[in-house]
């Protein structure tokens, strides 16, 4: 019964989407404030039909109903609870009800925050975002419905994927999707402002929000799935070039980019058909990602299966989405006058710096990612386009990114001298220097790693004389600095946190370029020496989980006699599945992490493979800090709600 | 300054944006596009040494030895086939979980000097049925499998299938 409650409620949620995404809009044109006013309801409504179906699923999977053909497929009952319940969202049916759940719930969100919106506006976009919704609802529906049912029910579930049952996959699809959706938001008011053909401040101030938060998510996502492949694949890389990885970076770069220009509309009201641009793609190329990833075309680990005509129906939806928002967009947007002049030196100038290298990273990570695909479909001939591509093609692009990103926050607006800025970083180039030349002394010559040790101390000290600028250090009393850099808004200090955020995972990145590697077989009872450790295998037994078995090394790694920590990599086989999964064990500290991995036994030996990986977990932590950082800028009133509030009133008080 | 020569300026820096992504892709592509190969594909034409890329077949049934070393690393030895020709590969490195006698694999690598594939990765499958479309395809062309008469005969039958005659999934379909 509650399967069909929960496909009743999809129904449902369909059907009112249909509503949504008629009714407001024709109120807007029309001019009629009542149908304008059914969009907030309708949101909330979809948001709570689809939340039934969400929970109706997880009862599915949670009580491991085998009348579910979706449970059978993907579920078993000797699977823990908690990734019973992580499972629903672990395969692509009970994802794609995840990804209208997070849809419907941004809609619920700006039909929640958005009392403050003009009523047109917010009109626009729920009919937007309900066509985007229908869209996905009737992929779902008519392609992928996770409630069908099988008679008679086989005694149990297949299974979920070993390398799935993880913590890791509990948390990162939501966030990912949450980035993705989040720029469903941003593209319903690029689109609401090309129908009205209107883009201003208090439009820029409401897609900044929204831009952030889908960036900080997104930002998250991304690097819980880099640590996930970190921890879990047990390869000792953090970042693979993988499709998949790049049909996320994509959306991320441009939604970068995004982020920064939509600042220009909101405070200068310039570069304003180029931020509606960028809403555009950064929307587009989130579906591009989800059309990847859910059509089968790439073969990897998130792909779970490859109906063709699941995939004709995204890459329809995303012909549809995509042609509709750009034909718009050429047809409006010549009609949006450009205002709000700078020079090229000035903190504009800056962004438009900016967004012009994050927008060629973009291209390039496209056309490597793409190249392949249409080589195949073209001429049948197959190749792969590995990370030498990429970091051949991206990290020249990605200097002056890095080299620009301390310098442009302290440009002023409108007109600004490069050199007294210049003079005020000298100490931050000095450190960088230092930086450079010391990782060159002191772990021999690895001129690319120096080059990002560098650039990563830049933005750090760079991030510090922001602030310390703002906060007139040097020209006023400690005491009086203090207090300013205290009341500086909070949007500044997010900018500078997100900044350093970069640096720290520069850092990461650097130290991870000076990784070595050891593959060595032991005996037990044997040792070996790395990275100036002595690792001894004590010995290789059996053991038991809830649902699998496995062969666990304990591994003691001692430096000058004594025992720094003990490690117990396995190897795990799962019997429902027949699979193997490999479990590195890794020590972490702030140097960086020790990383093991159990290879096969032979002749009595173990084969064992040792990483070094120095400040490895910084990688993460500064992907943390730049979300930090968002939230902080998200947290400043200054940009919520209350100015154009206070706008609109001023507004009415002029007309009356 | 007037607005024509600010947009003449954006537009400059446009130009040199796309311009040096473009160089720089194409550079890239130049020397880092890994072509797939299959074992008929390199007894056909013989890749220089020093050049990288994808071996892919399927692992030769009893072929694996888990023994000896290679440059100083424990090393992994095995053939990989397309039913037509087989290639020796030496591999240093921890075989990925889904690694087994007659199932698909590409490796990527450079061919020796002696004639045997020194892979520096096996690259990892996640499903055990999963054939890599890659192989499927090379299977194809080595002639063993006719798509539009069924599915691919299970994995483990490739290996001993004789180029000379049709193989079982064929000879039970004519």
């Amino acid at each position: 019964m509650i399967p069909e409650l929960g496909h009743f409620a999809l129904i449902l949620a369909a059907m009112l989407a249909i509503t949504q995404s008629f009714l407001p809009l024709w109120g807007a044109q029309r001019g009629d404030v009542r149908l304008m006013a059914s969009g907030a309801p309708l949101a909330v409504a979809g948001f709570i039909a689809i939340g039934i179906s969400f929970a109706a699923l997880i009862w599915a999977y949670a009580t491991n109903d085998t009348t579910v053909v979706n449970v059978v497929a993907n579920s078993h009952s000797a699977k823990p609870m908690l990734f019973k319940i992580t499972g629903t969202w672990g395969n692509h049916e009970g994802s794609m009800i995840l990804w209208v759940l997070v849809l419907a719930g941004c809609s619920a969100a700006v039909a929640g925050f958005g009392g403050s919106l003009p009523s047109a506006l917010q009109a626009r976009v729920q009919a937007v975002m309900g066509m985007i919704s229908l869209g996905f609802l009737a992929f779902i529906l008519f392609t992928s419905n996770p409630f069908e049912r099988i008679w008679p029910p086989p005694p149990d579930g297949q299974g979920l994927n070993p390398l799935l049952q993880d913590i890791g996959l509990a948390i990162h699809p939501p966030l990912l999707y949450l980035g993705y959706v989040g720029y469903a938001v941003t593209f319903a008011f690029a689109v609401a402002a090309l129908i009205e053909g209107r883009v201003d401040a208090a439009w820029g101030r409401w897609v900044r929000p929204w831009s952030l938060a889908a960036w900080s998510f997104l930002t998250m996502g991304i690097s819980i799935g880099s640590w996930w492949a970190y921890y879990e694949l047990g390869w000792g890389g953090y970042w693979f070039w993988d499709p998949v990885e790049n049909a996320s970076l994509l959306p991320w770069l441009a939604g970068t980019a995004l982020l920064h220009s939509a600042i220009v509309v909101e405070k200068r009201e310039a570069l304003k058909v180029w931020t509606v641009l960028l809403a555009l793609l950064a929307f587009a190329l989130s579906l591009l990602g989800t059309f990847l990833v859910r059509s089968g075309v790439l073969n990897s680990v998130h792909s779970f299966a490859s109906d063709p005509a699941r995939g004709i129906f995204i890459l329809c939806l995303l012909g549809i989405y995509v042609a509709g928002a750009f034909a718009l967009f050429a047809w409006r947007a010549p009609a949006m006058a450009p205002a709000g002049f700078f020079a090229p030196i000035s903190r504009e100038g800056g962004i438009v710096l900016n967004n012009l290298l994050l927008c060629s990273i973009t291209a390039v990570v496209f056309v490597g990612t793409l190249y392949p695909l249409f080589l195949d479909l073209l001429t049948g001939q197959m190749i792969s386009v590995g990370p030498p591509f990429f970091n051949a093609a991206t990290a020249p692009l990605a200097l002056p990114l890095v080299m620009a990103m301390a310098v442009g926050p302290m440009l002023a607006w409108k007109r600004a001298a490069l050199w007294p800025v210049l003079q005020r970083l000298w100490w931050a180039a000095c450190v960088a220097l230092l930086a450079f030349i010391l990782t060159l002394a002191l772990a021999g010559w690895h001129v690319l790693s120096a080059l990002g040790f560098a650039c990563a101390f830049w933005l750090l000290a760079g991030a510090v004389a922001d602030i310390a600028d703002r906060a007139g250090v040097g020209r006023t009393s400690l005491r009086n600095a203090w207090n300013r850099a205290r009341n500086l808004p909070r949007a500044a200090w997010g900018a500078a946190i997100s900044h350093a955020g970069v640096g720290v995972t520069i850092l990461g990145i650097s130290g991870m370029g000076l990784a070595t590697e050891k593959l060595v077989a032991v005996p037990p009872g044997g040792s070996t020496t790395f990275a100036g450790y002595e690792w001894r295998l004590e010995g290789v037994r059996d053991f038991v989980g809830p649902n699998f078995t496995a062969r666990k090394a304990t591994i003691t790694v001692l430096r000058d006699g004594r025992v720094v920590h003990v490690m117990e990599p396995s190897k795990r086989y799962f019997p429902i599945g027949r699979t193997n999964t490999t479990e590195a064990a890794i020590r972490t500290s702030p140097a960086g992490d020790l990383y093991a991995v159990l290879g096969e036994e032979r002749d009595g030996e173990a084969v064992l493979r040792l990483h070094n990986n120095p400040l490895a977990p910084w990688i993460w932590l500064g992907a943390g800090i730049m979300a930090l950082g968002a939230a902080f800028s998200l947290s400043d009133r200054r940009i919520r709600i209350a100015a154009p509030a206070r706008r609109r009133k001023d507004e009415a008080e002029a007309a009356a | 300054m007037t607005r024509k020569k600010r947009r003449l300026y954006i537009l400059l820096l446009c130009a040199i944006g796309l311009g040096s992504a473009t160089a720089l892709t194409l550079t890239a592509f130049q020397d880092n596009l890994v072509f797939f190969r299959s074992p008929s594909d390199i007894v056909r034409e013989t890749p220089p040494p020093g050049r990288a890329f994808r071996l892919g077949g399927l692992v030769e049934e009893g072929s694996v030895q888990r023994q000896g070393e290679y440059q100083g690393r424990p090393a992994i030895r095995f053939r990989v086939t397309d039913g037509a020709h087989a290639i020796p590969v030496v591999f240093t490195g921890v075989l990925p979980d889904l690694f087994r006698e007659g199932q698909g694999v590409v490796t990527q690598g450079m061919m020796g000097e002696d004639g045997t594939f020194r892979a520096r990765e096996v690259l990892a499958r996640h499903d055990e049925t999963y054939m890599p479309p890659e192989v499927a395809d090379a299977l194809k062309r080595s002639g063993h499998w006719n798509p539009a008469q069924g599915a691919a005969p299970p994995a483990a039958n490739w290996n001993t299938l004789d180029p000379q005659r049709p193989p079982a999934g064929q000879r039970s379909g004519s």
